[in-house]
């Protein structure tokens, strides 16, 4: 077989010698496994099972000052509800005292009046979160007044009050996410991260590596051409990339058990073509820095952080301010996250997956590209 | 007497050259300074779960007084914005699913008519759940604007309680307001440990290392040197985006300055000593580098800096407890936002103390102890 | 296709220097010509530009100016087909580590494309002729300087190519290895009627060739065939003995104070080999210099191309008298000042370093010789207290370092094999620290930056980079570095590796003068020559002590071998290739 390949022009042999060369020295340093295959499956448990926004145990103090029959019902509401877990506190003073020192998380106070008041059908519940940990803290409030709303509504229908069932009710329906679950919509970006880490700060470091400990100049004079240096580089971090998307997808399977509602074919068509436009751009970077240590920096600066913080992974991009949402529309990122979402929890939309595909495959096409003009076979 | 001198007067020295070898390059001053501002005020604006201009569509199929009252409503309040009108169910799957818009407000056919009636008049949200925290805001808030239409025209259900919740330190609950000082640890963390697990690797890379132990400086001088700039380095990050809140962001200021940078001293103190101890571990640079890199995601990740600590299993809670971040953010943003004294905080300074007492030591020992 | 190989006119090239906004000239309009199936040799100071002119040969760089055809092609338009037809072995040749050595030959071989069915034949020539042939499967990381080297050379030769560049080959090898990379070059040489291009800092390597260009300062001086330009200094050179009680290196140095008639002096087996100015009789030399004997010798190459040099090149100046003068007093000279019994190091099952014991006294020279692998340089980590040692006892100034207090190391100075001072620090910014590191502090710390900028010729370079400057430079600038504290014990580890000519002599000027103040200097080299300098050598090979003495001693412990003296290259070689021999004897008994 060897001597075929060497019939057609020496670019397949010598492509060959290449990777085989990338292959074993990835497969004998152990750091590169422990980021191409180690980190990433410490972040697959990292981010579906730490990093959620789905809230529970909520630790509440109930004040209740003048305790009664009704604030008793309210309390053993919020008792049984899977989302709290209430103190009882008989003055504010305590209560404050415990949110201060993080006891609790938030406090419900019923004050003297309330069960007068919920008599009089006007009663007020005033709930105080910490502004401070405003994510949990929207949850919280978000909880709270549908779990008092509720009670409420049994209230009403109990003492056939029927103020309740008029005017407009909303029934939400939350497409595309049935668990209504973060781990969802996280587990998607979690391969663009990783395919980000393999193909780009990998990459970047090996490539620099190599300019650094001056392993280029001897291979420089051979017949081998920048475009073999080039693929042979991109090939074996590309299996490692594709490594870490089998094992995304299979945790997102088989532990998070999120859907894949679209076409599989096109999610591995769209990693393939992000894992090109990452490589690109490690390539990109080493070939301009030639350091490691600012191939590192970089890689973190310009496409890792970048890619959680700016790509629509954790903040929408449409909540942005238009000039920070530019620089997010820039990043190849975003569309693959976009893509990833849509073929994992929507479908085949065609008109986005479509989009999309073509974005990247110029990212690809043009980033390959500059990193071949810019590999060049000299020391200058 | 004058030993104690002489033992400054080295570290001092030492300490001149690790600035010197750090700050005396441009560009590594460059990379030490630009990438902060721009990240925090770049971050700063992302960094929102709060809703803006959101595409919506609607099917309205009611086409009465009430829908129209209901979508004015809608538009009154400013965090919408409609994008297309739509003539029939069938339509709806592909605005949603090709993301022209984020929801669909669908008014029944039967809808005004109920609403006469005095019954429950529901009409249907459809949101797009692809991003679940998104998809939440805007039903809550979509929730409320119907809530203030049922007010208004007084034919609504009026339950007999009402919650009324005030939000602590953050009246306005704005996301930016939290994430913003918790940048001011975390992104500082960064760049410090990667400075300090980089120092000694580099020394015995180039072979400096083995010149300096031959003479006549202690192990504990080339420790405490090795640590100042980062240490320095690391305030001087903290303080940029702690300006850029104060003043770029108009995040108000509420707590003392001196508690604020004593928890940022000892973060960063716990920071350097294990960057000094992976650098100590590591024989080479590019070692030091992925190692600080592996142990950076999960710090930052399981760190309650983007998404609540509370949220997690408790295994992973408990894991939290050897992450120095997690104390300082938490240090900072209770410093920042709520004014927390020493006392409310100084819980959350002892780990750090812990941290740094455990890993200098370890660093140091190394140092010597550590030879290829 | 005519018969030159390599045809350059008028090459230029420029280097731009970003920081300093400054054109640094690495060649200057320089005219070359190599022949087909000629051996060329690239000589000339740090600097000169031997390197760039490699590279742009390889097509590495591009000339600035200038017409370069490598084999008749332009090497402006087609650099890649010349590639595709020569080899080139880069000064420090990027080998992948943490592949075997099988694998890095494999890797050249397809990337040359050589056909499966003569790579046989060929690995297996190479690999007898390296010796490597029971190591393929090591990883290349871990074989020695040597083996490295010779890995290099085998990568680069896996098939016959039309040019062959090398570029300072044998820089750090150890005279055994440096023999048999030369054996493989001349034997292809002569099979294959390779075209070969060779830089190199050895003179003895340059003789061998058939062309030799002197290189200076992007120029060439002088170029011609070893014979030719070793003519120069025919009836200049002599052969000095000194009186009994006489050191040579005293002689040497009586001799270089003549500055203004002696172009060269170098001690040889135990005697001075003297190189005249042209137009200088020896009876000018010796009217007022105690010796014992003077004969006229056959010039070297070496002793022409210091005569060459010294027409364009001022002598570097040693301030010896200030060396000298501003010493602090020594210990006294009676007891030794380190003293090592039965050292041994293992690492695993591997003794680095196997029960080893000398003295070292105050004022001498003690050389520590042997090839790469010996165990040297671990000798020297556990003196200086950067290694434990496994068992033994050690003492350098009364102390263990492993274990005494911090102060003690302040009575000793270290050089490490490669540079390693504070590369991006100015020149004044290492003395400094070092002053401080050292407690200097205050005037006392102004005076010693001075006294050692002045004694190293650094006054003028005091503001530069560390990093930047030339290697000869950053030579000294360690030595005024580890010499700061004016310590009584000074270790060098190879100092002079890839060094010239011109800057090994200076070197040696200042440690014979250094001793002359008291100080012990221990020290490894590469340069067998270099041994004569030393009052008391250690041979070592695979952690054994082999011999130990003065070079007189170890010389005349082989005298029986042959009646002509021996140089200390063949000396060395003896001794090692003898125990090598006896061991190989007894392992077979086994």
């Amino acid at each position: 077989m060897k001597t075929n390949a060497r019939a057609s022009g020496g670019f397949v042999s010598r492509l060959w010698a290449l990777v085989k060369k990338e292959t074993r020295q990835l497969l004998r340093d152990q750091s590169n496994l422990l980021i191409g295959i180690g980190l990433p499956i410490a972040l697959i448990f990292i981010f579906g099972y730490g990093v959620t926004l789905d809230v529970k145990d909520i630790k509440l103090a109930v004040v209740t000052t003048q305790p009664s029959e009704q604030t008793e019902e309210v309390v053993s509401a919020i008792r049984l509800s899977q989302y709290f877990k209430p103190t009882i506190m008989t003055s504010f003073q305590q209560a404050e005292k415990a949110l201060r020192a993080r006891d609790v998380e938030a406090i419900a106070v019923f004050d003297d009046s309330f069960a007068a008041d919920l008599a009089a059908g006007q009663a007020d519940v005033q709930l105080i979160v910490l502004g401070s940990d405003a994510t949990r803290a929207s949850s919280i409030r978000t909880y709270f007044s549908s779990l008092i709303g509720t009670w409420a509504q049994k209230q009403a229908d109990r003492h056939n009050v029927s103020t309740a069932g008029k005017g407009v009710t909303v029934i939400p329906r939350i497409w595309f996410n049935d668990a209504n679950t973060s781990t969802w919509f996280i587990v998607p970006g979690l391969i663009v991260l990783i395919m980000t880490l393999v193909g780009t700060f990998l990459t970047a470091l090996v490539m620099a590596r190599e300019w650094e400990r001056g392993t280029l100049e001897a291979l420089f004079v051979t017949p081998v051409r920048p475009t073999e240096i080039i693929l042979a580089k991109i090939i074996p971090y590309f299996f490692v990339g594709i490594i870490g998307l089998v094992l995304c997808v299979l945790a997102s399977t088989f532990l998070f058990h999120v859907p894949i509602h679209g076409s599989f074919f096109i999610l591995v068509v769209g990693s393939v073509i992000y894992m090109l436009v990452a490589l690109a751009i490690g390539l990109l970077i080493s070939a301009k820095t030639r350091n490691q240590f600012l191939a590192s920096q970089m890689a973190i600066l310009v496409s890792f952080l970048p890619a959680m913080m700016l790509s629509g992974f954790v903040f929408d991009l449409g909540n942005l301010p238009t000039a920070v949402k530019l620089i997010g529309l820039l990043l190849p990122a975003t569309y693959f996250i976009e893509l990833l979402r849509t073929v994992f929890l929507a479908g085949n939309f065609w008109p986005i997956i479509l989009k999309d595909l073509a974005l990247l495959t110029l990212y690809a096409v043009v980033l390959l590209g500059l990193a071949r003009m810019l590999t060049k076979k000299t020391l200058d | 007497m004058t030993q104690i001198k002489q033992y400054f007067q080295f570290i001092f020295n030492l300490c001149q050259k690790e600035f010197l070898t750090v700050l005396k390059d441009p560009s590594s001053r460059i990379i030490l300074i630009l990438p902060i501002i721009m990240q925090s005020i770049l971050f700063g604006y992302a960094a929102t779960f709060d809703l803006k201009e959101v595409p919506y569509a609607v099917l309205d199929q009611s086409n009465s007084q009430a829908s129209h009252d209901v979508l004015q409503k809608l538009k009154g309040a400013g965090l919408f914005n409609q994008v297309a009108t739509l003539h029939g169910s069938n339509e709806v799957a592909d605005v949603i699913g090709n993301q022209e818009a984020l929801m669909v407000v669908y008014f029944p056919a039967d809808f005004a008519d109920k609403l006469q009636q005095d019954q429950a008049s529901p009409l249907q949200l459809i949101v797009d759940g692809r991003n679940s925290a998104t998809a939440n805001a805007v039903v809550g808030s979509f929730n409320a604007i119907t809530l203030a239409y049922n007010a208004s025209t007084d034919v609504g259900s009026q339950l007999p309680i009402t919650v009324k919740s005030r939000a602590w330190f953050n009246p306005n609950m704005e996301t930016r307001w939290i994430i913003m000082p918790g940048m001011i640890a975390a992104l500082s963390m960064i760049q410090t440990m990667m400075l300090t697990a980089l120092s000694v690797a580099r020394e015995r890379e180039q072979g400096t290392f083995d010149q300096l132990l031959v003479t006549p400086s202690l192990p504990s001088q080339i420790l405490i040197s090795k640590a100042v700039p980062s240490i320095f380095i690391g305030l001087i990050q903290s303080t940029l985006v702690f300006l850029i809140c104060r003043f770029w962001f108009d995040i108000p200021f509420q707590g003392n300055l001196f508690v604020l940078y004593l928890g940022l001293f000892l973060f960063t103190l716990a920071s350097v000593g294990i960057g000094l101890s992976i650098s100590a571990v590591s024989l080479n640079m590019q070692q030091a580098m992925l190692y600080t890199f592996v142990l950076l995601m999960p710090l930052m990740l399981l760190s309650g800096y983007a998404t609540p600590l509370a949220n997690m299993p408790d295994v992973m809670q408990n894991m939290t407890y050897v992450n120095p971040l997690r104390f300082s953010i938490s240090i900072v943003r209770r410093v920042y936002l709520e004014g927390a004294t020493l006392a409310d905080v100084y819980t959350e300074m002892l780990p750090l103390i812990l941290i740094a007492v455990v890993t200098l030591p370890v660093a140091s020992w190394l140092f010597r102890h550590r030879t290829s | 296709m005519t018969s030159a190989v390599v045809q350059a006119e008028a090459l230029n090239k420029v280097f731009i220097n970003k920081q300093k906004k400054e054109q640094v000239v690495a060649l200057a309009s320089l005219d070359m010509c190599v022949k087909k199936g000629e051996l060329t040799a690239l000589v000339g100071p740090d600097g000169a530009g031997k390197t760039t002119l490699l590279r742009l040969i390889a097509g590495l760089m591009t000339p600035t100016q200038g017409r370069l055809s490598v084999l008749d092609i332009d090497m402006y338009a087609h650099p890649q087909q010349v590639q595709n037809l020569i080899s080139y072995m880069p000064q420090r040749f990027g080998l992948y580590e943490d592949l075997s050595v099988q694998e890095n030959l494999d890797l050249y071989a397809d990337l040359h494309g050589v056909p499966a069915d003569e790579r046989h034949s060929r690995y297996q020539r190479l690999l007898t002729m390296t010796n490597l042939a029971d190591f393929t499967a090591r990883p290349a990381g871990k074989l020695s300087g040597g083996m490295k080297q010779k890995l290099g050379l085998a990568c680069t030769l896996v098939r016959s190519p039309q040019l062959l560049l090398l570029d300072e080959p044998t820089v750090g090898v150890d005279p055994l290895s440096r023999q048999e990379l030369w054996k493989i070059i001349l034997q292809l040489v002569e099979e294959e009627s390779l075209t070969v291009i060779v830089s190199t800092a050895y003179l003895d390597e340059a003789a061998r060739c058939q062309q030799v260009h002197l290189l200076h300062e992007g120029k060439i001086l002088v170029s011609g065939s070893p014979d030719t330009l070793t003519q120069r200094a025919q009836n200049q050179c002599y052969l000095f003995t000194p009186n009994p009680e006489q050191k040579p290196r005293e002689l040497q140095s009586a001799l270089l104070d003549k500055s203004d008639l002696v172009v060269d002096a170098v001690p040889q087996g135990g005697r001075v080999r003297c190189v005249l100015h042209p137009n200088n009789t020896i009876e000018d030399v010796t009217k007022d210099i105690p010796y014992n004997k003077v004969e006229p010798v056959v010039p070297s190459l070496e002793d022409a191309f210091m005569m060459s040099l010294k027409e364009h090149m001022p002598l570097q100046s040693v301030s010896v008298e200030k060396l000298k003068k501003d010493h602090k007093a020594k210990p006294d000279a009676s007891s030794p000042i380190v003293s090592v019994k039965q050292l041994v190091k293992t690492f695993g099952d591997f003794t680095a370093v196997a029960k080893t014991s000398f003295d070292v006294y105050p004022g001498e020279i003690f050389g520590l010789l042997g090839p790469n692998g010996a165990g040297k340089t671990t000798t020297f980590r556990m003196l200086c207290g950067l290694l434990p040692a496994t068992s033994g006892v050690l003492s350098v100034a009364g102390k263990n370092l492993r274990t005494a207090r911090a102060d003690a190391r302040g009575r000793i100075g270290y050089v490490s094999q490669k540079f390693a001072l504070y590369g991006n620090l100015t020149v004044y910014e290492n003395l400094r620290f070092f002053a401080g590191t050292y407690n200097l502090w205050g005037k006392q710390r102004k005076a010693a930056i001075e006294r050692v900028s002045e004694q190293f010729d650094l006054a003028s370079h005091l503001k530069d980079k560390s990093g930047e400057l030339p290697g000869g430079y950053k030579q000294r600038l360690a030595m005024a570095a580890s010499l700061m504290h004016q310590p009584d014990i000074l270790f060098l580890d190879e100092p002079t590796s890839g060094a010239d000519p011109l800057a090994r002599r200076a070197f040696w000027r200042r440690i014979t003068a250094l001793s002359q103040t008291g100080t012990a200097i221990i020290i490894t080299t590469h340069f067998m020559e270099e041994a004569e300098y030393c009052d008391k050598i250690l041979i070592q090979d695979a952690g054994e002590k082999l011999a130990m003495g003065t070079p007189e001693e170890i010389r005349a412990d082989l005298a029986d071998t042959g009646g002509e003296v021996m140089s200390m290259e063949e000396t060395f070689i003896n001794i090692i290739a003898v125990n090598r021999r006896k061991k190989q004897e007894r392992s077979d008994e086994d």
